[in-house]
């Protein structure tokens, strides 16, 4: 509230510039940069002795020499890659029904139902899953019921049924951009390339899918970000076998007290996921903040 | 195709099995959920044994053994802890998020651009990686602080004030957004108006920008309790001895849960149903 009033003085401006600014400084350094440059300077040492560090890059070079880290590392960013691939395929007929097919009453109702399942917590969606796919659980018994399998299966701690509950997690993030993305395109541009013979097919390959392109890259971004920090769900779902690298980050932090490995990993997957934002806004020629703004 | 042009039946057919069959996958786990908390058996899973109250109201002694939510302790225990760091997290967020939005809409400083990016940068750090940071800074200040002065700074051990400090570092992002998006259609003559009939500043302000914001607060503190309420990742790793509901319920699955974990689930479900509800009657600039 500066400059634009000319009953405020110079020096007051100043100190409410000032009151302003300090919040968000305190925010900004003390929780965002400090703790991360503290994280960098802790990867970057080893112990040499007790209570005595010397700077090195021994947690980065057991990274690329024990197979179990960087091949959870690469499995980790395959399967968020897969997750993120099916929940643009599952989300976009959904996103495209909300925006140009019902209208009115019907569009907001659908809104909300798409909406609800994220109010409450991934604990609880989490719940529902467990009790649906483990041994004994609801699908099991109903597959024995409907007599396609003798006995219970279990369903849980396989690769499928982690992505099945990431795509599920990640749902909103997905259907909430394409659902704007889609509604501004005019649909008069869709029955004009109908009206020249255009088919189905054609008209989604070059005209729905070029209009729609950023809102697609920010759902990406989004949902693949979100997937790669998962820790609740491939932990849970996937059980030992889930080889999730945030689950490692954790063992190094929290069971083995190695918090100079736990660091290096944290920044692997700093790098990758920003690494990924980064090339997905370069891609589609976007502004962090207006991507961000409209997650 | 659109609605405005023909289509064949088939595909007509089909975007209704479709949108069915989405929405069954959407409400399936929220569905078996609060079913099995009324289920008469210790195990939220099949097959059916009747109906019972007993994970809500079951005492441990009456109630056959059963504990139900409301004579859980530890489970009450953690609601009550969850709605005390959310309150913080609600607190902090909205008031910084209500001075970043003046900063970022009416005040020109240099660096403003970098500032503003950098209050982005919160919302693409995975949370666990927030969680550590923050675990290890503090853990290193307070070191420091014992090692220099022999002072014993508690609050910076794992436990509720980092979690709150680590819930906060984001959600304030979020925050942020809400208010500076209602703050960006605000008309500056109102404002004019009222200084040039003789107003004071803090008049102008309880007056007229803080009841124009109300909705965009409403929504913020609204989002930013659900966020604070749901949040795990962070959570996680700065959690000390007294665990937050999300962090405890894990806790219990990994062990194998009791239909009292689908009691909470289905308890939670209904309040943030009414919270949603009662905030969809006033229209609040709400983003997702």
């Amino acid at each position: 509230m500066a400059a634009s009033n000319g009953s405020s003085t110079s020096a007051q401006a100043r100190l409410i510039l000032l009151l302003l600014l300090a919040p968000a400084i305190v925010w900004l350094v003390g929780l965002i940069v400090l703790p991360h440059v503290d994280l960098a300077v802790l990867s970057l040492r080893e112990r040499v002795a007790p209570r005595q560090y010397a700077p090195s890059f021994a947690q980065y070079r057991t990274f690329f020499e024990e197979p179990l880290y960087w091949h959870t590392f690469v499995r980790t960013a395959t399967m968020s890659i897969v997750a993120t691939a099916i929940t643009l395929l599952l989300a976009f007929p959904i996103a495209w029904t909300i925006a140009k097919l019902v209208k009115g009453r019907t569009k907001s109702l659908l809104l909300v139902l798409c909406l609800i399942p994220f109010w409450v917590s991934e604990t609880v969606r989490t719940l529902g899953w467990m009790i649906l796919l483990r041994e004994s659980g609801v699908l099991p018994a109903l597959l024995v019921k409907l007599g396609i399998t003798d006995t219970p299966v279990e369903l849980l701690y396989r690769d499928a049924t982690i992505l099945v509950a990431l795509v599920y997690t990640s749902m909103l993030f997905m259907v909430v951009p394409l659902i704007s993305a889609l509604e501004s395109l005019d649909d008069s541009l869709i029955e004009a390339a109908y009206d020249l013979g255009g088919n189905g097919p054609s008209i989604l390959w070059q005209i729905v899918i070029p209009h729609a392109a950023p809102g697609i890259l920010a759902g990406c971004i989004v949902v693949f970000m979100l997937t790669l920090g998962n820790y609740l769900t491939p932990t849970l779902l996937g059980g030992k076998n889930s080889l999730w690298f945030t689950e490692q980050i954790y063992t190094q932090f929290i069971t083995r007290f190695n918090w100079e490995q736990g660091a290096a990993f944290g920044f692997l997957l700093l790098g990758l996921s920003t690494a990924i934002v980064w090339a997905g806004l370069k891609i589609t020629g976007q502004k962090f903040g207006e991507v961000m703004s409209k997650t | 195709m659109i609605a405005s042009l023909p289509r064949p039946t088939w595909l007509r057919a089909s975007t209704v099995v479709y949108c069915v069959a989405f929405f069954a996958f959407l409400f399936l786990p929220l569905v078996v959920v609060a079913v099995f908390a009324f289920n008469d058996a210790p195990y939220p899973a099949p097959p059916w044994r009747g109906f019972t109250l007993d994970w809500f109201f079951g005492s441990g002694a009456a109630g056959g053994g059963r504990v139900g939510l409301f004579a859980d302790k530890p489970l009450l225990g953690s609601l009550w802890t969850s709605v005390v760091v959310a309150a913080w997290v609600t607190l902090l967020s909205v008031v910084v998020g209500t001075t970043n939005a003046f900063l970022i809409e009416r005040s020109r400083f240099p660096g403003k651009q970098a500032l503003s990016l950098l209050m982005l940068a919160p919302l693409v750090i995975p949370g666990v990686i927030l969680g550590i940071s923050i675990l290890a800074f503090a853990s290193r200040l307070a070191q420091f602080a014992d090692d220099t002065w022999g002072l014993e700074l508690d609050f910076l051990r794992p436990g509720l004030p980092l979690v709150v400090l680590g819930q906060f570092a984001y959600i304030v992002s979020i925050a942020s957004l809400i208010i500076t998006a209602r703050l960006k259609r605000f008309d500056l003559t109102l404002e004019d108006a009222a200084y040039n009939l003789g107003a004071t500043r803090a008049a102008v302000f309880m007056t007229i920008t803080l009841p124009y914001l109300a909705p965009a607060l409403i929504g913020a503190a609204a989002i930013a309790f659900l966020m604070s309420f749901e949040n795990f990742n962070t959570t996680l790793m700065l959690v000390g001895s007294d665990a937050p509901l999300t962090v405890m319920m894990y806790g219990r699955m990994r062990e194998g849960a009791t239909p009292v974990l689908n009691a909470v689930s289905l308890f939670l479900m209904v309040a943030s149903a009414a919270l949603a509800l009662t905030l969809m009657r006033k229209p609040a600039d709400r983003p997702v």
